[in-house]
């Protein structure tokens, strides 16, 4: 007993102070948002386009990526000759639509808070039910870290709950399997109405490095309507932890 | 010759691999088995107008892998799973793969419920048309007034992948538990035929997430042996401190886990954020807290610094340090180590019939380590011992978690006091046409196997994956037997397998 609250003393109080105060630093070599430079574009060249494992590229006119594809590797930066894309620090990536996940170039409204009706309800208190329909526990990981005392979910109100019928909405990783589908589908029909949905990575909003398998379904808003899209492969804990606050109205909106 | 012996991460010409008529084949993996071999890896392999069966048999005591094969002429083959029970997940997914009956399997159900490859060729003679549901299928009933069956998952409490559990229970004690898996299939092993291609990498990644450095690790050295690409020094250190980071981040987590499914808290919450930290050292090797990026075939795709030498020095120490502290906390409380004891148990009979991996045999005393039996890369220079403990329940699981982690921490602050100069890449060229590798590796779970099979072409022809899940779910299974089945989360997370890298 006194070993226990000695190592209590001694490991200390380790929850972070965001939002509050600045988030915790990333890695020098953190992959945030893509910053595209199409001016730097050589006429017709496709480097990165052929490069890309999931055809997150692509130009009609204009170098265009979507970010609910991408995998946040480095395959696009070191095929491109001219220096066109780079990684940045920001960790904010969560948008509302699945269309705002479409970067050209210019700043994107990063996702809003939910109506007023919405926020009334899950604003000081949200219990979600996680579904993994095939995801490659990377992202059920992250989402699982933010429960940890590191992220301490719980001060905001917000809560991984077992049971769908206890739930305000559900959280989806994995590009829903054939094999996962329905139980999904059943999962979401017990959560009480009025519900909602986030899906978390590259393959809940698009399938991801299974994107085409006939054995999946190419995300979460095949099979059931989504509410926030947080990209990432996988999104670092703090992304997540951003999209969900801003769907709370608890961080206030911004361009990224 | 009945079969050929292979070096670990080696490439030959298929011609060399002995094809064994149909029963000799079979006698060739029971005699091997009797012996102290163990199947690392049992598939099918489809040729222009038939299947072949190939089997890597793994003798740990000689360091040696055999391999043979044989040609099949119908959609039917023997089955060896009464006699050799660790066979009978591996017949079960040839069958399920290919639609090749296993004669005489006890209990041949599907693996991961999908079709077979072979249009027109089914093992349970399916229609084509009919839908092929996941979990629907036979399970192991005991009859009797007393006896209820518990029925759990796949979306089952926590956040964790999904799995049907079915018990059979009387009272609160299990008498049996059956494992119904497959919801995680994202066709992984039929999308590689063909590569490698852009994707074949990111498949890697993401065979199993929290193995990211694993699995992406055992197909770079196969890549490397069928290319005939040499790594450098410099980058079989940086790929070995990554490997030892994965195991850390996984096995603290594991025990804080196990201290929260007892209801210690200290342990369960300091180990729940230390985990983080391991996690965070992976990302500022590259980015990534798993490991994306950075094991790629001919090196690594990230140099380290001599600043990020110092710095994850220091960080390690620390959390090195922080992490004794909370452990060390589990084996004072009584309250704990009496949960722990005597609760799970797989004895080492069992565990050797069924082909345990990991730190699950290590822990019914069998000394069983890649890195130890088969080494590779920077273990080929620097000698890991084989962590053992000896009552094969959850106490021991977690007992050898412990030791291996002291052990990483030491592999780790030992390469980083000696990094080697040098490049961290070289370019790797075209596989060799017509040839079979194979590369074991012990992640964090155990043996990692994968084979490669190139065509005419020096293009995928077969890929086989074979996670540590994929031996060892059984043994949960088994572990479960006589226990009360409240303590099915303690014993699950004792094992901690993966579903994904099961499913594929």
């Amino acid at each position: 007993m006194l070993k226990a609250l000695l190592a209590r003393a001694h490991q200390g109080q380790r929850t972070i102070a965001y939002p509050a105060a600045a988030p915790p630093p990333l890695p020098e070599r953190f992959r945030g948002a893509p910053l595209l430079d199409p001016s730097k574009c050589a006429d017709g060249c496709r480097a990165c386009i052929d490069a890309c494992p999931t055809d997150a590229l692509s130009n009609d006119g204009t170098l265009t990526l979507d970010l609910g594809r991408c995998l946040f590797c480095s395959d696009c930066v070191t095929a491109c000759p001219d220096g066109a894309l780079t990684y940045s620090q920001d960790y904010r990536l969560a948008t509302r639509t699945r269309e705002d996940l479409i970067v050209r170039g210019e700043s994107l409204p990063l996702a809003r808070a939910l109506d007023e009706k919405l926020l009334r309800l899950f604003g000081r208190s949200l219990k979600l039910r996680v579904v993994s329909a095939g995801d490659c526990n990377a992202c059920s990981a992250e989402v699982n870290v933010l429960g940890t005392i590191g992220w301490d979910l719980g001060r905001f109100g917000i809560q991984y709950v077992a049971s769908p019928r206890h739930a305000d909405g559900l959280l989806i990783t994995g590009p829903v399997t054939e094999n996962m589908r329905l139980a999904l589908q059943k999962t979401y029909d017990a959560v009480p109405e009025p519900k909602i949905v986030i899906a978390v990575g590259a393959c809940a909003i698009s399938g991801g490095p299974y994107i085409g398998h006939d054995e999946q379904h190419n995300g979460a808003a095949s099979t059931v309507p989504v509410d926030l899209f947080i990209p990432g492969c996988p999104p670092h804990p703090l992304t997540i932890l951003d999209g969900v606050l801003r769907l709370l109205g608890r961080i206030e909106n911004g361009e990224r | 010759m009945s079969h050929h012996i292979l070096r670990n991460g080696s490439a030959v010409p298929l011609a060399i691999v002995p094809s064994l008529a149909p029963s000799e084949f079979v006698e060739w993996i029971r005699r091997g088995v009797s012996k102290t071999h163990r199947i690392a890896s049992y598939f099918g392999a489809p040729t222009k107008n038939a299947v072949e069966l190939y089997a890597v048999l793994a003798d740990d005591d000689a360091s040696e892998l055999k391999i043979a094969r044989t040609a099949l002429p119908d959609d039917s083959f023997e089955s060896i799973s009464e006699a050799v029970p660790q066979a009978q997940l591996f017949e079960r997914e040839i069958a399920e793969q290919f639609g090749l009956r296993p004669e005489g399997h006890p209990w041949l159900k599907p693996v991961r419920f999908h079709r077979s490859y072979r249009g027109g060729h089914d093992a349970w003679n399916r229609p084509a048309d009919a839908p092929i549901l996941p979990g629907v299928t036979d399970f192991f009933t005991i009859a009797g007034d007393e006896i209820h069956e518990v029925a759990v998952g796949p979306v089952h409490a926590g956040v964790i992948e999904p799995g049907h559990f079915r018990f059979q229970c009387h009272g609160e004690d299990v008498l049996h538990l059956e494992i119904a898996l497959g919801y995680q299939h994202r066709g992984v092993e039929r999308a590689l035929i063909g590569g490698p291609n852009k994707r074949t990498i990111h498949y890697m990644e993401t065979a199993a997430g929290d193995t990211t450095i694993g699995h992406t690790l055992a197909y770079c050295h196969l890549v490397e042996a069928l290319t005939g690409t040499p790594v450098s020094a410099r980058a079989q250190v940086i790929r070995g401190i990554a490997l030892e980071l994965e195991r850390l981040a996984n096995h603290v987590g594991d025990l804080g886990a196990l201290a929260g499914d007892v209801a210690y808290l200290p342990t369960s919450s300091f180990c729940g954020r230390l985990r983080g930290d391991f996690l965070n050292m992976t990302a500022e090797s590259c980015g990534s807290r798993f490991g994306r990026g950075l094991v790629r075939p001919g090196g690594v795709g990230f140099d380290v610094t001599i600043g990020q030498i110092d710095d994850l020095r220091r960080r390690l120490v620390r959390a090195g340090e922080e992490v004794t502290e909370a452990v060390e906390l589990l084996w004072d409380t009584p309250t704990v180590v009496e949960r722990f004891e005597n609760t799970g148990r797989v004895t080492r009979e069992e565990a050797d019939a069924i082909g345990l991996v990991g730190p699950a045999a290590r822990a019914c005393g069998i000394l069983r380590d890649v890195r130890h039996d088969f080494p590779l890369g920077i273990y080929r220079f620097v000698h890991v011992p084989a962590a053992t403990a000896h009552h094969g329940d959850v106490n021991s699981r977690a007992f050898v978690r412990w030791l291996e982690v002291q052990q990483s921490v030491q592999f780790i602050l030992e390469q980083l006091d000696a990094v080697p100069a040098g490049e961290i890449h070289n370019d790797v060229g075209a596989m060799a046409a017509s040839s079979i590798a194979v590369s074991l590796i012990e992640g964090w779970r155990g043996e990692i196997c994968h084979v490669a099979i190139t065509d005419e072409e020096g293009t995928l022809a077969r890929y086989k994956i074979t996670d540590p899940s994929f031996h060892n779910w059984f043994g949960l299974a088994l572990a479960l037997r006589g226990e009360q089945i409240s303590d099915f989360p303690l014993c699950n997370k004792s094992f901690n397998l993966s579903y994904c890298g099961h499913d594929l």
